[in-house]
């Protein structure tokens, strides 16, 4: 699984986000267009239980994400990041503020996204290549389709597999197999909540190369929900570290950190080293940094 | 709810090299294994039956014990059974009762689907059918018995009209709580992929339901028997209850006691048809 290190992501930023709005099918045909996400003033708060003040859970976040970056948002547990990728896709709506992908606003489920979610989320019934059909967008004709997932289980390692039904597979197949549907959406932001957290170490490192591998195929936008700091260092062109001021319930955007370097990146990086610990005590001690 | 049987293997514990324990898991575990389970569990199971009809043979025809008024032999019951065969009664109370089962549950079943369906997907048919049907629950079905003959006098509308009561409310409940608890995550995830309504219905909501929904028509089944008899005891001329009654008031408890084998093992039959079918349906479902 090697990769071409000079090949850069940084190329699609030239791209702006005054884009038409229009999915451009791109010169080499099953390409997606990376589409940029604007967050506008973010603000989300859940109603309080019985007559109690609404619980505010982010608040004035404000954040452009060019395309075809790799963003990582990190953050404490309860921090929001969830809240955050399904304002994105337009499961959940902010109760303030808009979320914008290339320049228009979510509302609604947005077709232009994916999800890969935390936990694989596979229907039990289906097979793999039914359950990465299921990504497809509604109107894609048949052949096409099935040649695109075929490729996609291809990629995903998982074409011999493909019969094969969710409990019959491992948890690293069910978890390529949740990535190959979001893929098959040809989505123009991937929005990828914790989606190796459940792995082992050594497959959690195989899957963070597929998803490189992944994001040159198909260029996209790529928000990236980790715990990870590692992970976040090796894969995502900035970090967004999302955090409590103290005495607040709210989360914002506490820091964003420019990683050094292109990818694959060493990670044994002094630099990286440097950034790394930064995070680490960011994460730590976040509420007073801030 | 899987019911096939897996060795556990050994090397998908740990999975990390993906080509390796794919292989480890490629081979399915095969039938000898579950059929030897299955033909030890028919054995085990035939031991009490087997044992019972040897106390009941030795207390009447060796012993003595009873009288034939208190209860026969197993060959008199026998003799009984070839004697109303051969008058070809046997299989018209058979048929009949059948018939009625049959009909009453495909009757009840559908319903039951239906306003389970319904009830368990609308909010709005929830708030508006629930309470009727909640009420109806609770009246004891044999309450409808005398309304039941006073509309549709004896004949066969009202016994297939009781047991399609008998086999709808299982139905009802088992496809509305099932609804109620499909896993919420796999909506979200269909709905995430653009699926809502019909769509999301047909390919998520109700596939996840198919292993209730059979566990439901099985207790609708053996409802609608127990209504069969119900119906069958309080008026009729023809059927496995009429069977009963008609040999109680006779004294033959020969023939009373072939009636309800004949139930047990028809009851048994019809249930374990419907069990390979569950089966069938939740290996593919669930
Ligand atoms: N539907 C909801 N109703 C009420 N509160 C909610 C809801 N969804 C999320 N929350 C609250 O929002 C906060 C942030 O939740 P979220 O799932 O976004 O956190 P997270 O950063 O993803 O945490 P983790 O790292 O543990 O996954 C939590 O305090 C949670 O209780
Ligand atoms: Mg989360």
């Amino acid at each position: 699984m090697s990769l071409d290190a000079s090949t850069s992501v940084r190329a699609e930023e030239t791209a702006t986000d005054t884009g038409s709005g229009q999915h451009q099918t791109g010169t080499r045909g099953k390409t997606s267009q990376a589409l940029s996400v604007r967050f506008a003033n973010v603000c989300r708060a859940f109603p309080g239980k019985n007559g109690n003040e609404p619980h505010v859970v982010l608040k004035d976040i404000t954040l452009d994400v060019v395309p075809g970056e790799v963003l990582a948002i990190l953050g404490p547990s309860g921090s929001g990041k969830s809240t955050l990728l399904r304002a994105a896709s337009g499961l959940d709506a902010p109760t303030q503020g808009t979320v914008l992908i290339d320049g228009t606003p979510v509302n609604g489920i947005d077709d232009r996204c994916a999800v890969a979610f935390q936990e694989p989320r596979l229907l039990p019934w289906q097979n793999i290549h039914k359950n990465v059909e299921l990504g497809l967008p509604q109107g894609t004709p048949k052949a096409e389709g099935q040649e695109r997932v075929e490729r996609l289980l291809e990629l995903v390692e998982l074409a011999e597999f493909a019969h094969l039904r969710p409990r019959e597979v491992s948890g690293g197949m069910a978890q390529r197999t949740s990535l190959a549907r979001a893929l098959a959406r040809r989505p123009g932001v991937l929005l990828l909540d914790e989606p190796f957290g459940a792995l082992d170490a050594l497959t959690r490192l195989k899957m963070q190369d597929l998803l490189l591998q992944v994001h040159e195929a198909h260029p996209t936008t790529v928000l990236l929900v980790t715990h990870d700091v590692d992970e976040a260092l090796q894969l995502a062109d900035r970090i967004v570290v999302l955090g409590r001021k103290p005495r607040e319930t709210a989360a914002s955007i506490a820091h964003v950190f420019t990683v050094p370097g292109d990818r694959p990146r060493n990670r044994s990086d002094e630099q990286l080293g440097r950034m790394r610990l930064t995070l680490l005590s960011g994460l730590g001690v976040d509420t007073h940094r801030h | 709810m899987s019911t096939s049987v897996e060795t556990p293997s050994p090397k998908n514990s740990n999975a990390t090299d993906t080509a390796n324990d794919d292989a480890a898991l490629q081979p399915r575990v095969a039938g000898p294994l579950r059929r030897g389970v299955g033909a030890k569990r028919a054995v085990l199971g035939a031991i009490v039956p087997l044992v019972l009809l040897l106390l009941w043979w030795l207390s009447t025809s060796v012993l003595g014990i009873f009288s034939p008024v208190q209860l026969p032999s197993p060959g008199s019951v026998v003799e009984a059974g070839i004697d109303l065969a051969q008058r070809g009664e046997l299989w018209t109370h058979v048929g009949i009762s059948v018939q009625r089962v049959l009909l009453g549950f495909a009757i009840g079943a559908v319903l039951g689907l239906t306003f389970g369906s319904l009830v368990g997907l609308s909010k709005w048919a929830d708030a508006l059918l629930t309470p009727t049907i909640g009420a109806f629950r609770a009246v004891p079905s044999l309450a409808w018995v005398p309304l039941l003959i006073l509309w549709m006098k004896i004949g066969e509308d009202s016994k297939v009209t009781l047991i399609a009561i008998g086999a709808f409310f299982p139905i009802f409940t088992t496809v509305y709580m099932a609804l109620r608890h499909v896993d919420k995550n796999l909506v979200e995830a269909g709905r995430a992929f653009g699926l809502s309504g019909l769509k999301l219905l047909t390919t998520i909501q109700l596939p996840a339901v198919v292993p209730s929904v059979f566990s439901g028509l099985r207790l609708a089944l053996a409802q609608a028997w127990l209504f069969l008899v119900a119906a069958e005891l309080i008026a009729s001329s023809m059927g496995l209850g009429f069977l009963l009654t008609d040999s109680q008031n006779n004294g033959r408890t020969d023939r009373l006691l072939l009636a309800i084998i004949l139930l047990a093992v028809i009851g048994k039959i019809t249930d374990a048809i419907l069990g390979v079918v569950e089966r069938k349906a939740v290996s593919r479902w669930a």
